[in-house]
């Protein structure tokens, strides 16, 4: 019964989705606020039906509803709870639903908090992202409907994938989704901005907090594959350049420039055309990722539901809606002109090179991603290339590079015009932490190490610029106390974040650079007592023994990580799933401020003469915590910018009253002078397009 | 011409797609093995009872045969049983190959539920799978008449993976000179 609500909840879900895409996009051209009201009504109700849709997959899973085919090849009566649900979006329908469901919340909120945007744009916002919820909820009900009954219903189910039973499974899809569909307001308000013809400060306020949550979450979601990986693969990586990691990588880079190209936008009014293209090219990323895991174009680990059908399907959808988007950008956006102009060495100029940076940068992925389809393409022979980390350390390692350079310098620079002199003089302190960090690392590690003791000094140079932005703004060593302590108190969170973030990504340069340089790992026949040294830390593996899990069966290691006359107790497990048919790793990790024991056991062996032992891996992983904790900063420098005042949702409209009613003027602390002449933030002229 | 530049956007995805249309029509389930058109690499692997005949790289000449990689624990291959079975009964030669298997458990399956294979031989420790690439249990190699690898079946063969696939291409290989 639950399963057959679902599927009516969806196919309603689906009708409203018709409607919603219609009735708003007529309402906002002839101005009858009837029918825009409409579309808000119908994107709320199309949430509620999606979000019931989904509890009764969740509720089949939970109470084991083996006559759901998907329950039935996705659960077994041995797996825990909290993995029964996380099978819910361990599989291709169910993923899909999630993404669904997404879409239809984004949705309904757009309805629900919008209320202070310009009407017509909500509507037209609405109705785009009902046209891309119609095509989903079309690829779920035609190709991939998760309420498929079995009959007769097995007596127990196959179980899930052992590698997802993982507690970093039941986080990483949901956060990953939220990013990738968060992704897709922002290409509505693009879509919506190019047929309205305006797209103006208030616009690029609108979408701010869109692309900073899209982005949040999409941080954290690769972050949280990242570390699932490393601890569940059982080889201790923490990124392989894998098709499908770049799959999310992408959007990220995108979503990074977009959400950079927005700011100048919002206070300069410049980069219009091609902050809208941005916003259309993140989703396609996204679009292409989910093509990518589900088409099998290309191979890869993490392809499931590898099914060409629903490949044609994706395709289709992408020519629908990336191709519908680059048609009305082709057409409208010549139109729409820049607003103001700004100097070579100036705020904008540096915003410029970020994102000529990233797009590099996201080409450079894209390149590696795609290169064997591309061959296979036009070439005949059935040679399957594949692309290595060896093109990314050559291409995509320069390019950010260079970005860690720049991106110093760019909260440093003031908006409209600046002098170099003067830049120069507020960056030297960073810059020479890190010369001195260069100059350190070539003198202790060795003149071979330069390269590694370039990325230090990056780092260095990074953290220390983001300090320097803080530096500047509370005056210190200039101003009074008094004056230093107002200043503290009143930093708005909008450069806290900024602060955080670009902190964030030199500690993950950091982290970066030390496991490239430093990292080592052994493979040792091991019997019990033995010892090993591995980076600066000494192991012995105490005993091996069996163990028992709910579903699967162990091999349990316990290691002593031994320091000084002290011992800390390391267990690795080899754990067999007897329903799944399949053997996971879980790898004993010590996690350390200057670096990881990493070791995982593989499988029992013979020494030379006879005796048993054990196939163990040891790796020594330097900083490689500092790795996810950098992106974890830049996460929460996303959010404490959401958390700003002035960006709030409804904020704009008051701002707007605000600033009609007073006189434009440069935002506090804002640069240091006042902001004098043509194309004053405040009075940013909507930009129209002249009927054709 | 500035006008241009706005359609450029469009003119790659047009070409984009394109590519992704052509790789669409790929079957990615057939993973290329290293292996194909090329001899069978050298091995010589004994049989499941002590004295048992197993089977050698040399023993592959002749006919056309498979050469099944399966295990007593695999539960695909219990799927893939009863087609081999029936393939047996059809006068199909199937050598298999039991990987990562104990000779008392891969016996017991056969005595069991039936002995598909003409002749089997064990692999416990994987050496000659690793040759083989064998990347998961059942693979099943088509070997022609010279002891060449013509075709590799990854996951259990299914009656359609049979009439489709492999019966067509056994009958080619059995006229070939």
């Amino acid at each position: 019964m639950l399963a057959e609500i679902g599927q009516f909840s969806l196919i309603l879900a689906f009708a409203a989705a018709i409607f919603q895409s219609a009735v708003p996009l007529v309402g906002a051209a002839r101005g009858e606020p009837a029918l825009m009201a409409f579309g808000r009504t119908a994107a709320i109700v199309q949430g509620v039906l999606i979000a019931v849709a989904f509890g009764c997959l969740m509720a089949s899973f939970a109470r084991l509803d083996f006559s759901v085919a998907l329950v039935a090849e996705h659960s077994h009566s041995t797996q825990p709870l909290a993995y029964r649900l996380g099978a819910t979006w361990g599989n291709h329908e169910g993923s899909m639903l999630l993404w669904v469901l997404i879409l239809g919340t984004f949705g309904a909120f757009l309805a629900l908090f919008g209320r202070d945007m310009r009407e017509t744009l909500q509507a037209r916002v609405l109705s785009v992202q009902a046209m891309i919820g119609t095509l989903f909820l079309a690829f779920l009900l035609f190709t991939s409907n998760p309420f498929a009954r079995l009959s007769p219903a097995p007596l127990d189910g196959q179980e899930l994938n052992p590698l997802l039973q993982d507690p970093g499974l039941i986080l990483h899809p949901p956060c990953l989704y939220i990013g990738y569909v968060g992704f897709s307001v922002a290409f509505a308000f693009a879509a919506a901005a190019l047929i309205e013809g305006r797209a103006d400060a208030a616009w690029a306020r609108w979408i701010r907090p869109w692309v900073l949550v899209s982005w949040i979450a999409l941080t954290i979601g690769i972050t949280m594959g990242s570390i699932w990986a490393y601890n569940v693969l059982g080889w201790g990586g923490w990124w392989a350049w894998d098709p499908v990691e770049n799959a999310s990588f992408m959007p990220w880079l995108a979503g990074t420039a977009l959400l950079h190209c927005v700011s100048v936008l919002e206070r300069r009014g410049a980069l219009i055309s091609w902050t809208l293209l941005l916003a259309i090219l993140t989703f396609t990323l996204s679009l292409i990722g989910t093509f990518l895991v589900r088409s099998g174009v290309l191979t890869s680990v993490h392809a499931f539901a590898v099914d060409p059908a629903r490949g044609v399907f994706v395709l289709a959808m992408l020519v629908g809606m990336t191709g519908a988007a680059l048609a009305l950008f082709a057409w409208r956006a010549p139109s729409l002109r820049s607003g103001a102009m700004f100097g070579t060495v100036s705020r904008e100029s540096g915003l410029v090179a970020n994102n000529v940076l990233l797009t590099a940068a996201t080409a450079t992925v894209f390149l590696g991603t795609f290169y064997p389809v591309l061959m296979e393409a036009v070439s005949s022979g059935n040679d399957k290339i594949s692309v290595g980390p060896p093109y990314y350390a050559i291409t995509f390692a320069p390019i950010m590079a260079v970005l860690l350079l720049v991106l110093t310098a760019g909260p440093l620079l003031q908006w409209r015009r600046d002098r170099f002199e003067e830049l120069w003089q507020r960056m030297r302190t960073p810059a020479l932490a890190g010369a001195v960090a260069l100059g350190a690392g070539v003198l202790v590690f060795g003149v071979r190490y330069v390269v590694t003791a370039l990325g230090f000094g990056l780092a260095v140079w990074c953290i220390g610029g983001a300090g320097a932005v803080l530096w500047r703004r509370w005056r210190l060593g200039q101003a009074e106390d008094a004056t230093v302590l107002r200043l503290i108190r009143t930093t708005p969170n909008s450069v806290w974040g900024l602060v955080l973030a670009h902190a964030g990504l030199g500690v993950f340069a950091a982290g970066v650079t030390a496991m490239g340089a430093f990292s080592a790992d052994k493979v040792l026949s091991m019997r019990p007592g033995d010892q090993a040294v591995i980076g600066p830390a000494t192991v012995r593996l105490d005993e091996v023994r069996d163990g028992r899990g709910p579903n699967y069966q162990a091999l349990v290691a316990r290691f002593s990580l031994i320091e000084g006359d002290q011992a800390r107790f390391m267990t690795s497990e080899r754990r067999a799933f007897p329903v799944a048919g399949s053997q996971t790793t879980v790898a004993a990790v010590e996690n350390g401020f200057f670096g990881n024991v990493y070791i995982s056991v593989g499988e029992p062996t013979k020494l030379s003469d006879g005796r048993d032992a054990l196939v163990v891996r040891m790796y020594w992983h330097p900083l490689v915590t500092w790795i996810w904790a950098g992106a974890f900063l830049m996460a929460a420098g996303g959010m404490t910018s959401l958390s700003d005042r002035r960006y709030r949702l409804g904020a704009p409209a008051a701002e707007a009253r605000r600033r009609a009613a007073v006189p434009p003027q440069a935002p506090p602390g804002e640069g240091g002078r006042p902001n004098a002449g043509g194309g004053a933030p405040g009075g940013m002229p909507p930009i129209a397009v002249p009927a054709e | 011409m500035s006008r241009l530049v706005f359609v450029l956007p469009l003119i790659a995805l047009a070409v984009l797609v394109a590519a992704f249309g052509r790789g669409l029509t790929h079957d990615p389930k057939i993973l290329p093995s290293m292996l194909i058109d090329k001899p069978l690499p050298q091995f010589a692997r004994p049989g499941i009872q002590p004295g048992a005949p197993g089977f050698a790289t040399a023993d592959f000449r002749g006919e056309p045969k498979l050469l099944n990689v399966w295990a007593s624990w695999c539960v695909s291959c219990k799927v893939e049983h009863p087609v081999l079975m029936q393939l047996k009964a059809d006068g199909v030669p199937i050598y298999g190959l039991a990987w990562k298997d104990r000779a008392e458990d891969a016996q017991a399956t056969l005595t069991q539920s039936g002995n598909p294979f003409a002749r089997t031989a064990m692999d416990f420790e994987g050496r000659t799978a690793i040759d083989l690439g064998v990347t998961g249990a059942p693979e099943t190699f088509v070997v022609d008449k010279h002891g060449r690898v013509r075709y590799k079946q990854i996951g259990p063969i299914t009656p359609d993976v049979w009439e489709e696939t492999l019966k067509p291409l056994m009958a080619k290989l059995r006229s070939e000179a």
